[in-house]
């Protein structure tokens, strides 16, 4: 009885997938589905390497300071960076003085309230502060930019596909939009406001290009700050604001794997101890 | 507990004496997973995985109450707290890390377990039960992983529990309004994110609670092992401890090394950028997909792209997603061969190794988008997924001429191993064979 009824079942289910199958595979052929613009134009983000790349790579701190300078004077002017605080920065090499100093000339104020009226006012950050958002919500930063929301960068490089090199591709991706994607998708003009990148998932971004030329910063290390440098120098930034502990985490790993490895050479050899009277390998 | 022969429980010390006059707690654990266990001599690795999803649920537990320890249930602040507790927490990281790819190999080594036990025909009479209560294991986790997927609040975890709640929202009648009911609400939204925080903390002893009855239907008939042939006697046994603790601490170190190398230097690999996006209702991910271990039974869900009749398309994948899963509480009395181990059905084995391949198109398939040809290729290996158990199992079990049978397993065990030159000694060999000189 199980099995008739299993049986009728299983027929139902393989039959009617098969069916679908086939109906599936006569409209592919009939009609092959249309080919969109993101799929022939979109492109995977390029190869770059950093100090951090594979299992023993560290962060390169003068790098970091680098990039969090090109944060401090190009991106925060829109972008949050609210899961990272001040205090965090001394993960970079900074001390504590100089912390203070940053979080107190930075030029976004920290809402607060006024301790002798109760107003709502704004202070100098103190390093216990996580960086100040530079819109006061949502409606704000959509009005100001183009109806787009900046996304928060704490996290942009775990949050995209080999998010670093996304970064960097997307800072260094800009361009004219290729003469073939309009004859091809006459329809996918770029509209008015937004901005062709190739490496952005739907190829037209609100954010206009962040870093236009050499030397828009001036690095204190005298580092020739190029498009290609700035945007290399703010990509390892942010992801150490994405994953800070990566440090910690990979000295953690090779003495923990040392010790299971030695570990279990000794339970596989107590194995083999145990077992010898019952059996005598061939 | 099994067998008459099994070693006795004799506590020497007084204390112990008096403790197992009291409460023979100790008494129990050596019948249970102690000497006092007979265990089949012939065992292979496939049988350390049952220890080491034990290992995997100790690990869930104590790294997600740690982490329950720093994070808040609220859609405001979940997402924040959850990052805080890998950024400002000590160790923090290193929970959430262990947490989440503790997720994923208690899964890998489920699945190893449950195919095991498909291969050597593990379900079949007398130890039903193990396997019933094992596919209640097997759901109960399913749905604790769904909901703890949830409480980080990323993109993925909103998104995935509006697909997976909708699912309920595709019966007929009812559907709408049980799925409002489980979400407290119209949408994912804060109290299905308390509820879901509060099944997560239960399920997990709940599967505790099921797999104590799980491992005790397991000590009625005793083990199984990789011939299928069941114990005649003493010698066809060894004592679970030391020999199988022996091993198993084997198997659990190579499980810890292979579990270290992923969270400490791929810890995001096995997961989805777009949960480090906080849940935003007003934007959708392109593509909804849920976690890996998901993915072959999302791939059937998809399958149904045709309705029957008046059935829609979207309430049979619903259907048939549920029976992909309750079609295994059947399988004991669909597959009728006598024999178990596929070692010994050469017909069986050959449809066993597509089954698994096609149970890992499908989770290819369940991972991609949901696009041509993908939906095609899942549409043929979701059929074939329901003929194997459905239509072929049982008809393999009718026609298949299985191979001879070792007369007993220490037969067996002793073919393997003493094949060269010492096949004169095979009759009336005792669990003694050989004077040792390996270790």
């Amino acid at each position: 009885m199980v099995r008739i009824g299993a049986f009728l079942v299983g027929l139902f289910f393989a039959g009617w997938l098969l069916i679908s199958f086939l109906v599936g595979a006569v409209a592919y052929v009939s009609e092959p589905p249309a080919k969109t613009v993101e799929h022939e134009f979109h492109k995977n983000p390029k190869h770059v390497s950093f100090s951090f790349d594979g299992p023993f790579g560290k962060f390169d701190q003068a790098q970091l300071q680098r990039g969090f300078q090109v944060f401090k004077e190009v991106c925060s002017a829109c972008h949050s960076l609210k899961f990272v605080a001040f205090r965090d920065l001394e993960a970079l090499g900074y001390n504590e003085a100089e912390v203070k100093a940053i979080a107190k000339q930075w030029a976004i104020k920290t809402p607060d309230v006024d301790p002798k009226t109760g107003e709502m006012s704004t202070r100098d950050p103190v390093p216990a502060d996580y960086f100040p958002k530079p819109f006061a919500n949502n409606v704000a930063a959509a009005a100001a930019n183009n109806n787009a929301i900046p996304p928060d960068l704490s996290l942009m490089t775990k949050a995209r596909h080999h998010g670093t090199a996304y970064v960097y591709s997307l800072l260094t991706g800009f361009q004219a939009q290729p003469a073939e994607l309009l004859k091809e998708f006459p329809d996918a003009k770029t509209p008015e406001g937004l901005h062709y990148n190739p490496y952005f998932a739907n190829l037209n971004l609100a954010m206009a290009p962040p870093l236009t030329a050499d030397g828009q910063v001036t690095y204190g290390d005298g580092t020739k700050a190029t498009v290609d440098q700035m945007a290399k120098d703010v990509s390892a930034f942010l992801t150490w604001t994405a994953e800070p502990k990566l440090e910690n985490r990979r000295r953690a790993g090779l003495p923990t794997i040392i010790f299971l490895l030695i570990a279990s050479g000794l339970a596989y050899m107590s194995y083999q101890n145990i077992w010898a009277d019952k059996k005598k390998k061939a | 507990m099994s067998f008459p022969w099994a070693e006795h429980y004799t506590p020497k010390h007084p204390l112990m004496q008096w403790i197992d006059e009291k409460l023979p707690l100790p008494r129990l654990v050596y019948n249970a997973i102690g000497a006092g266990y007979p265990v089949p001599r012939n065992l292979n690795y496939f049988w350390n995985f049952g220890v080491l999803a034990g290992l995997a649920l100790v690990i869930q537990i104590v790294t997600g109450v740690i982490m329950a320890m720093h994070y808040g249930a609220n859609t405001l602040v979940a997402f924040g707290t959850v990052e805080q507790t890998m950024r400002d927490v000590n160790a923090g990281w290193l929970m959430r890390y262990a947490h989440a790819t503790g997720a994923s190999f208690f899964f890998i080594v489920v699945y190893l377990h449950i195919f095991r036990g498909l291969y050597y025909s593990s379900y079949k009479a007398p130890r039903e039960m193990v396997w019933l209560l094992g596919l209640v294991i097997f759901l109960l986790m399913m749905a604790t992983a769904f909901m703890g997927y949830v409480l980080p609040w990323g993109q993925m975890s909103y998104w995935g529990a509006k697909v997976i709640t909708g699912l309920f929202g595709a019966i007929p009648v009812v559907g709408e309004p049980i799925q409002t009911w489980l979400l407290g609400g119209f949408a994912p939204g804060n109290a299905s994110l308390n509820r879901f925080f509060s099944l997560h903390f239960l399920l997990p002893f709940v599967i505790a609670g099921v797999i104590i009855l799980h491992i005790w239907a397991l000590h009625i008939p005793g083990s199984s092992n990789p011939t299928g042939v069941e114990v005649k006697g003493p010698q066809d046994t060894v004592p679970f401890h030391p020999y199988y603790t022996a091993k198993d601490g084997f198997g659990v170190g190579i499980f810890l090394i292979l579990f270290s190398i992923m969270l400490f230097y791929a810890p995001n690999y096995l997961g989805h950028p777009d949960n480090y996006i906080e849940a935003n209702p007003l934007s959708t991910p392109a593509h909804i997909v849920p976690e890996w271990y998901f993915w072959p039974f999302y791939a059937i869900l998809r399958a149904f792209t045709v309705d029957f009749f008046f059935v829609p398309a979207k309430l049979l994948g619903v259907l048939a997603m549920f029976a992909s899963i309750l079609l295994l509480f059947f399988l004991p009395w669909l597959d009728t061969s006598p024999v178990r181990s596929g070692n010994y059905r050469p017909t069986f084995r050959k449809f066993f190794w597509i089954l698994v391949i096609d149970v890992l198109i499908l989770g290819y398939c369940g991972g991609a988008p949901a696009e041509e040809p993908y939906v095609m290729i899942s549409q043929v290996a979701a059929a074939y997924y329901f003929a194997h158990f459905l239509i072929i199992l049982p008809l393999i079990a009718r026609f298949e001429k299985p191979l001879p049978l070792p007369n007993s397993i220490t037969e067996a065990v002793l073919n393997r191993y003493n094949i060269q030159g010492e096949q004169d000694a095979l009759p009336g060999m005792g669990s003694d064979p050989q004077p040792s000189n390996a270790g």
